[in-house]
């Protein structure tokens, strides 16, 4: 058996008796408690994740705004300094390499945390494209190891982490964030998320991350905090049509099909992958991904195929799907031929053989509850 | 946990309980609802079916995951709990008393024994 990597946190997660399993090559813990109270927690008072294993990538020095701009998808340049946004890596040819969120954390010095498995594939990517900018090349550096990260989700997150943090969370507005101390441990706290919940993502040293996820789940604990695996972590982004990598983004689905055109903005200057998303958007993206919901009991997985309502004719597959801990419901998202995408579209899919009906829906899944974004600066 | 000592146990982590001298009754150990979690759907056969030992009978899925149900022994099945298949949770509060089917076979008795106890059951998961 291969070894796995061990987050900073692995000891805690033994402590809370975490059901520790292989993802992506990192031992981490799918569940505590149960998935459907962890999942339940963060929707009504807050829950706290190891997401340690994800990457980060530093990007300084002149050059960096544009060389960032270059590579991602999103307008970087839009970004304020403590500003932070959703972004993709593209292939010339359109292909997600990967998805990622950019912190600028000065003029000329970003931050992209991107997703575990694709670390290696990423900077490989960064070192090929930086070879072949003109003008000033920034320092890129793979920091995943310099970092854990902490995720506190839920309604109650504000109040919680406040107890351990003299920066005044409510000026943090969401989709920015402050360096800041958490428990004395300097920190870059950010209010952003993968849960559809109010909440913040904590960088900071592995060397401290222990004293921090301690100390939250000592403040939080008489509140309803409970530490929460990667089991709700995909069931709460699921509810919110979240797009997960090697889910509904994969090298082969571009940003427009995946309902990414809110991140791919074709009015800037050259990126990696522009003349061929130009054209699709031109032509018009030929699948589209949507939310599918169950009349019955049969949950969709994770390449079931999506078959039209009357005709053995198959329109696409499911990328995700569960049954949803808060409907009660199986719900999946589905990338299917884009004249399907109507929202009480009729179709089926097969599960072991049989057929089972489902309907296209509205997404989020759920009614976004009330998510209190801050005061404004 | 305990695993109790009338039932025998398999690989796959099924139980089976002899009912009456021909009769089977079948459900997943605790070992089995602790690994999926909260068990939120069960897919079981027809009463009428054939099965022979290690075939698939049906489908347990957890909010996170899907895992094949495998028949401890050959037979007919000849009762299914669809009460259970509505309320699937149940198992994960009592795996060793919430029975999926019940598979009838004139020599249930003498293929019961090829499957293991509970002690040794115990020391199969232990090894896992």
């Amino acid at each position: 058996m291969h070894m796995l990597k061990r987050t900073p946190l692995f000891e805690e997660h033994r402590k809370l008796a975490g059901k520790m399993v292989d993802f992506g090559g990192w031992e981490l813990p799918v569940q505590y408690s149960g998935l459907a109270q962890e999942h339940q927690a963060v929707r009504t008072a807050c829950g706290i994740f190891d997401v340690s294993h994800m990457g980060e990538i530093l990007v300084s020095g002149p050059g960096s705004l544009k060389f960032v701009n270059h590579v991602t998808t999103n307008d970087a340049s839009s970004l304020s300094v403590l500003q932070a946004q959703y972004s993709a890596f593209c292939r010339a040819d359109g292909g997600v390499i990967d998805d990622l969120v950019v912190y600028r954390l000065g003029e000329e010095e970003f931050l992209l945390v991107v997703n575990a498995a694709n670390i290696e594939k990423d900077f490989e990517h960064l070192q090929v494209q930086l070879a072949k900018l003109e003008g000033p090349r920034p320092l890129v550096k793979n920091e995943s190891s310099h970092y854990a990260q902490i995720a506190v989700q839920g309604p109650l997150s504000e109040r919680i982490l406040q107890r351990l943090t003299s920066t005044p969370l409510h000026e943090i507005r969401t989709y920015w964030f402050r360096q800041g101390e958490v428990s004395g441990v300097s920190a870059l706290i950010a209010r952003t998320g993968y849960t559809g919940e109010d909440g913040f993502e904590i960088y900071l040293s592995p060397d401290h991350a222990s004293r921090v996820w301690t100390a939250l789940l000592e403040a939080g604990t008489p509140d309803g905090l409970v530490p929460c695996g990667l089991g709700a972590r995909d069931t709460l982004r699921l509810e919110m049509k979240y797009a997960l990598y090697g889910h509904e983004l994969t090298d082969e689905t571009n940003p427009l099909e995946v309902g990414l055109g809110w991140i791919t903005k074709m009015g800037k200057a050259d990126f990696v992958g522009k003349d061929f998303l130009t054209q699709v958007k031109a032509q018009g993206p030929m699948r589209s991904l949507v939310g599918i919901t169950g009349l019955g009991r049969g949950i969709p997985r994770q390449g079931y195929e999506i078959y039209d309502a009357e005709s053995n004719r198959c329109i696409g597959k499911v990328t995700s799907g569960t049954l949803s801990p808060t409907l009660k419901k199986p719900i999946g998202i589905g990338l299917i031929e884009k004249s399907y995408e109507k929202v009480g579209t009729q179709v089926r899919v097969k599960i072991r053989e049989e057929f089972h009906e489902f309907l296209v829906c509205k997404t989020p899944f759920i009614e976004k509850t009330q998510i209190k974004t801050g005061e404004k600066k | 946990m305990n695993y109790p000592s009338h039932l025998k146990y398999t690989k796959d982590h099924e139980w089976a309980e002899l009912v009456s001298d021909h009769r089977v009754r079948v459900g997943i150990t605790d070992h089995a609802q602790s690994s999926l979690g909260d068990i939120v759907f069960l897919e079981l056969p027809k009463t009428g079916k054939e099965l022979k030992g290690h075939d698939t009978f049906g489908v347990v899925e957890s909010i996170k995951a899907v895992s094949n149900l495998y028949s401890p022994i050959s037979g007919r099945v000849v009762e299914v709990n669809s009460e259970l298949a509505q309320d699937p949770g149940r198992i994960n509060s009592n795996p060793h008393s919430e029975w999926f089917l019940e598979i009838e076979s004139t020599d249930a008795k003498t293929q019961l024994q090829s499957l293991m106890d509970a002690a040794a059951y115990s020391e199969f998961i232990k090894g896992l």
